[in-house]
């Protein structure tokens, strides 16, 4: 049985990785997870220059989920380049660097300044609900979506996944736009925007009103886009939103994922990651699946 | 890669006061725990997914148990599925957690250990293994119920402060000192932060030397989601911000180094 994976020609050992923002740059889970079985890790976005974030409080639990707003806290690409990357290298691992950025300069400029350094893929993330600027300002426009991919595919060397927002009309409409833009594959889905209230307070819980929503809760969304993401485009798909054990992660691959991201479990259990790995080889030998790739996107 | 999540088991679980409860457990996280850490505890209603950070009141290092008493946050809370374990249920924790109390500076000291509402458990376990000269314990509580009490009798001098004067000096865990004249060179603090806030600035002004444990809300519990930073005076080496990570860089800080 073959675990491996090609996602815009590199290969993963497996299909697994983590959703960026739920794993730091790697080193905080290295206590829980060897991170030598994960397919990839996606390293918490990074920007041109540090971010301090949005004011506390930043998540809230809800009903099977979690809502955060974080704001793209990260110490900045210099950082990032001198610590997190020599770290990770350490690891037989492929790394995703998340990018983040306010302009389209900021894009371009993290990408650029990434792409001498020994990475193996990027993720653009145009789908932020957090951050005022930048962000999904770009994730909810195809057009301006279609123009960011193509901005960063000037700088990229290594190939450049676009992770998209499940806040938009159409998720297909926004796949095909970062494709006919260059993007090598799409990633989705990023959280859904979200409000709580503290009626005892009477005021938002979370300092930025709104939040992310991510976890269990949103998964059949998730699994849905994931879908029509895939049957709306010829690159790779990489599938995310509440993936919480293997039979959720297989899920995502019939329909349509050729890898997928686990994010929140991560905060149910800091080594759900390796049983999930586990899982899905299980599943495979007792269904009779020679590769990965034998599962992708066959629920038609 | 050494650490996981575990399912530690409840050996017992006694009501203290109103909405506040103490649980002993028998746990791997026993063995390396001190005092000012936390544990993060998860409830078994799969709904409920983010641990709760709860600080560890006492430690049996010998047996392998741990000593949680925890506040009971409202109806449907975890918190409350917690009060109802029994003796023999299974709860999945990981831990410990933080850096803990730095107790060993306070060898020869005047110290005052303070601790607030559900900030005074952890004080109990410092009481226990702190040594120093002379050590103050001012435990301020909303009323009578002042939960933890007779422990701490035995292990130091105790002052209390009570919200509505029933029990010791009516106000705050500082009016029990101004009252009281109590002096320290030393301080350890540990309560909302409207009270940390006042002891910081008391600290300021008299020149002691003072470590406050803080509390925000949390998703991992192990410095990766950035969800629970504080403002931190100078810029913080893994952040490269000015802010720190409560669960991963604290819970306890050197008051001067945060913004409360």
């Amino acid at each position: 049985m073959d675990m491996r994976v090609n996602i815009a020609g590199v290969e993963w050992k497996n299909p697994v990785t983590v959703a960026s923002g739920t794993f730091g740059s790697g080193a905080e889970f290295a206590d829980y997870v060897d991170l030598n079985c994960l397919g990839a890790v996606t390293t918490k976005g990074v920007a041109n220059i540090p971010w301090p974030g949005n004011p506390t409080p930043r998540v809230a639990e809800t009903y099977g989920g979690m809502m955060n707003a974080v704001g793209l806290q990260n110490p900045g690409i210099d950082v990032f380049c001198e610590r997190d990357i020599p770290f990770l290298r350490q690891y037989d691992t492929k790394i995703i660097v998340n990018v983040c950025g306010k302009s389209e300069e900021d894009y371009c400029e993290v990408v650029e300044r990434l792409a001498d350094e020994d990475v193996d893929m990027l993720e653009i993330n145009i789908s932020c609900p957090n951050v005022k600027e930048g962000g999904i300002a770009f994730g909810q426009n195809p057009k301006a979506a279609e123009d960011i991919t193509k901005a960063v595919k000037k700088y990229a060397k290594q190939p450049v996944i676009m992770k998209l927002s499940p806040n938009v009309t159409s998720i297909a409409e926004m796949a095909k736009a970062v494709e006919a833009g260059g993007a090598d594959a799409v990633s989705l889905i990023n959280t859904i925007t979200g409000m709580k209230i503290d009626i005892n307070r009477r005021t938002f819980v979370l300092a930025n009103r709104t939040g992310g929503v991510s976890g269990p809760a949103i998964h059949p969304i998730a699994v849905r886009m994931v879908y029509e993401a895939a049957n709306a485009v010829k690159i790779p798909v990489i599938g995310m939103g509440g993936i919480a054990k293997a039979e959720d992660a297989i899920e995502m691959l019939l329909a349509g994922a050729s890898a997928v991201s686990v994010g929140t479990a991560n905060f149910h259990d800091p080594g759900v990651t390796m049983e999930i790995v586990d899982g899905i080889a299980q599943y495979m030998e007792q269904q009779g699946f020679g590769k990965v790739a034998d599962m992708v996107g066959i629920v038609k | 890669m050494a650490k996981k999540k575990e399912n530690a088991q409840v050996i017992s679980q006694e009501m203290l006061a109103p909405d506040i409860y103490s649980m002993w457990i028998r746990t791997e996280a026993a063995y390396e725990a001190k005092p000012g850490q936390f544990i993060s505890m998860y409830t078994n209603d799969g709904s409920k997914l983010l641990p709760r950070p709860i600080s560890i009141c006492e430690i049996d290092s010998a047996e392998g148990r741990l000593r949680v008493v925890y506040r009971v946050t409202g109806k449907d809370t975890g918190t409350e599925g917690f009060s109802k374990m029994k003796a023999g249920d299974t709860i999945p924790l990981i831990g410990p957690l933080g850096n803990g109390f730095p107790y060993e500076k306070a060898e020869g000291k005047k110290v005052f250990l303070m601790g607030g509402g559900i900030g005074v458990p952890p004080i109990l376990e410092l009481a226990k293994q702190i040594k120093c000269g002379k050590k103050q314990i001012i435990a301020g509580y909303r009323d009578s119920q002042t939960f933890l009490r007779n422990e701490f009798e035995q292990n130091g001098e105790l002052y209390i402060s009570t919200e509505d004067g029933s029990v010791g000096t009516k106000g705050n865990v500082l009016d029990a000192v101004r009252e009281n004249a109590l002096e320290a060179d030393m301080i350890y603090a540990c309560g909302p932060t409207p009270m940390l806030r006042a002891i910081k600035a008391y600290a300021q002004e008299k020149g002691i030397e003072c470590y406050i444990s803080l509390e925000e809300r949390m998703a991992c519990g192990i410095g990766a989601c950035l969800a629970c930073v504080c403002r931190s005076k100078e810029k913080d080496h893994h952040s490269n911000v000015h802010n720190k990570r409560i669960c991963k860089d604290g819970p306890v800080f050197l008051s001067t180094e945060v913004e409360i």
